[in-house]
């Protein structure tokens, strides 16, 4: 099993969601984050007063798949959220040791 | 039925009823109360709504502008400060403030013959207005009281504590206001010649009595007060526009009320204070977005919403007294000035008038107190003696200064005094942890925003 994290542009969360069902993901967890990569912030001004933004909000997607699938779907999710800007965002990958589920005491893979 | 109408009906009425046989008589007397009484009827409507219109101004329109100016730890707390005045104003306006404003007194102050609204009912007080219940002007002038300490609050936002705001401007509403509003408006007031006064001031609703006073005031509380924590090297950046917008906008249609109401009937008079103060408005949004288009490159919604305020603020005065071109270029002039006192002036000394209280209502009185001077006209408002510079009598800019200027020296002196005796009752500022922690939990034990759950 593998756990993918990706940091997206908060625009791209319909077409995230959609290509995950498509290829058959159904579970998937979405917050906002705020954070920077190589994207700096920007500037915002309140009557006159000038502040940088330094942090900017993305939406970080989790997901935990069987590690069979892994290329496939990172693949798939790339395609749709990519736009080609700086700020696109990141994925990582990692190994999860199990998981359950708490209805039915169900292990590893067979729990997602 | 139109004034015109109604005072050729009566004057026809009277006359008719001095030739009138007996029965007739009788008759013709129960017409005159009739329309005196339908007159009376049109116009107490709208001094009511007028009321409602000018309370909505404090809450929720006032609230709702600065608590989404604040950050979001301070969001109840800001909207508290407002509405705590549009209680304990109330009670003090009733036990003794109305008395001290308008009861017959010195130049300076009111009498107490008006003492918990004493001899103040149905009838009404032809001193002020009469047309309307007594107890309608009151009720409709308790509404004034309460907005103009309710704007000073944004000049010390996010840092003073509850009990110690509620105590300084009580202080300041006996200080400063009560007095000004006497001078200005009262029977016998040094600044108002219609009704015996020495000097000739100008001040239709209030550019002197409530703009110039709470602007300056603010100044000086920001001043003493001193400056939020981190200020101005940390983010003070506005937590919800969204509300700010929706305050701004609320304030535009109460100053209908503020304005129009003024009038203090239902008169042709009310509508061209209407007229003048919308487009005021409509300028001073345009002035200011104007300035930052130029300035910056972008005009922006806080800029805009501001702009209209500074419009309002800057045609209450003259409201009743202009031509809508005339309002025209006091709102325009009002943008553009106030948008470089919140920017330039203010970035270049650093005193940290949070919300901007001086920038835009004490410079925006003060500029609406001398154009008032200069654009007065007895073609708009025939009821007084002589019009301003453009009816050919510059003096009255003069009159117009000495007004502002007792108005500014009044509001210092009244604020620092209430400011210091405050001080030595109970401490003014929160402390950096409470300051931190914010206003909501710190001074009353909530937070505006609960979103679990």
């Amino acid at each position: 099993m593998v756990k993918i994290e990706a940091f997206i542009q908060p625009s791209k969360l319909e077409a995230a969601r959609e290509v995950l069902q498509s290829i058959g993901i159904d579970g998937l967890t979405v917050s906002e984050v705020r954070g920077h990569g190589r994207q700096k912030g920007h500037r915002e001004v309140y009557r006159g007063r000038e502040y940088d933004v330094d942090f900017i909000h993305k939406l970080k997607l989790e997901t935990v798949v069987p590690t069979a699938r892994k290329d496939e779907i990172v693949a798939a999710l790339v395609k749709a959220v990519r736009t080609g800007a700086i700020g696109d965002g990141k994925i990582f990958v990692s190994t999860v040791v199990d998981a359950v589920r708490i209805r039915d005491d169900a292990r590893g893979e067979s729990a997602l | 039925m139109s004034n015109r109408a109604l005072v050729g009906f009566l004057l026809f009425a009277s006359s008719a009823l001095a030739q009138a046989p007996q029965g007739d008589r009788a008759e013709l007397r129960a017409l005159q109360a009739a329309v005196t009484a339908s007159q009376s009827a049109g116009d107490n409507a709208w001094m009511l709504v007028s009321s409602a219109l000018v309370l909505m101004m404090t809450g929720p329109g006032l609230a709702l502008f600065y608590c989404g100016l604040v950050r979001k730890r301070n969001v109840l707390g800001t909207m508290m400060q407002s509405f705590s005045m549009m209680a304990v104003i109330t009670l003090i306006w009733g036990v003794c403030g109305y008395s001290l404003v308008f009861a017959k007194g010195n130049p300076f102050i009111g009498g107490l013959d008006h003492l918990f609204l004493r001899g103040v009912g149905a009838d009404p007080n032809p001193l002020y207005a009469p047309t309307i219940p007594h107890q309608t002007f009151m009720i409709y002038q308790l509404m004034f009281a309460i907005i103009t300490p309710a704007l000073i609050t944004g000049a010390f936002a996010e840092r003073v504590h509850f009990k110690a705001m509620v105590m300084f401007l009580v202080l300041w509403t006996f200080f400063v206001y009560f007095p000004i509003a006497h001078m200005v408006w009262g029977t016998g007031g040094f600044l108002n010649d219609y009704l015996g006064g020495r000097y000739r001031v100008f001040d239709f609703a209030g550019g002197t009595v409530v703009h110039i006073t709470s602007g300056f005031s603010a100044l000086v509380t920001a001043l003493y007060i001193g400056k939020r924590a981190g200020y101005p090297h940390e983010k003070f950046v506005p937590h919800n526009l969204v509300l700010a917008f929706v305050g701004a906008c609320l304030l535009w249609v109460g100053w209908f009320g503020f304005n129009a109401g003024s009038a203090l009937a239902a008169s042709a008079l009310a509508t061209s204070a209407f007229v003048a103060t919308h487009f005021a408005a409509a300028a001073g949004a345009v002035g200011w977005m104007a300035a930052e288009r130029v300035r910056k490159g972008q005009a922006s919604a806080l800029g805009a919403i501001s702009g209209a305020v500074a419009g309002l603020a800057t045609v209450t005065q003259g409201a009743g007294f202009v031509q809508p071109f005339a309002a025209v270029v006091i709102g325009l002039l009002a943008g553009a000035m106030c948008y470089f006192m919140v920017t330039t002036v203010k970035e270049r000394f650093r005193y940290d008038d949070s919300l901007d209280v001086f920038g835009v209502h004490g410079v925006g009185g003060f500029v609406g107190c001398l154009l008032t001077g200069v654009f007065a006209t007895r073609a708009v408002n025939s009821a007084i003696k002589v019009g301003g510079w453009i009816d050919g009598n510059p003096a009255q800019v003069l009159h117009q200064l000495l007004g502002a200027g007792i108005g500014i020296g009044l509001a210092v002196a009244g604020t620092l005094a209430a400011l210091k005796i405050t001080g030595l009752v109970t401490p003014l500022r929160m402390n950096e942890g409470e300051e931190a922690t914010g206003m909501d939990l710190s001074l009353h034990g909530e937070e505006g925003y609960n979103f679990e759950g």
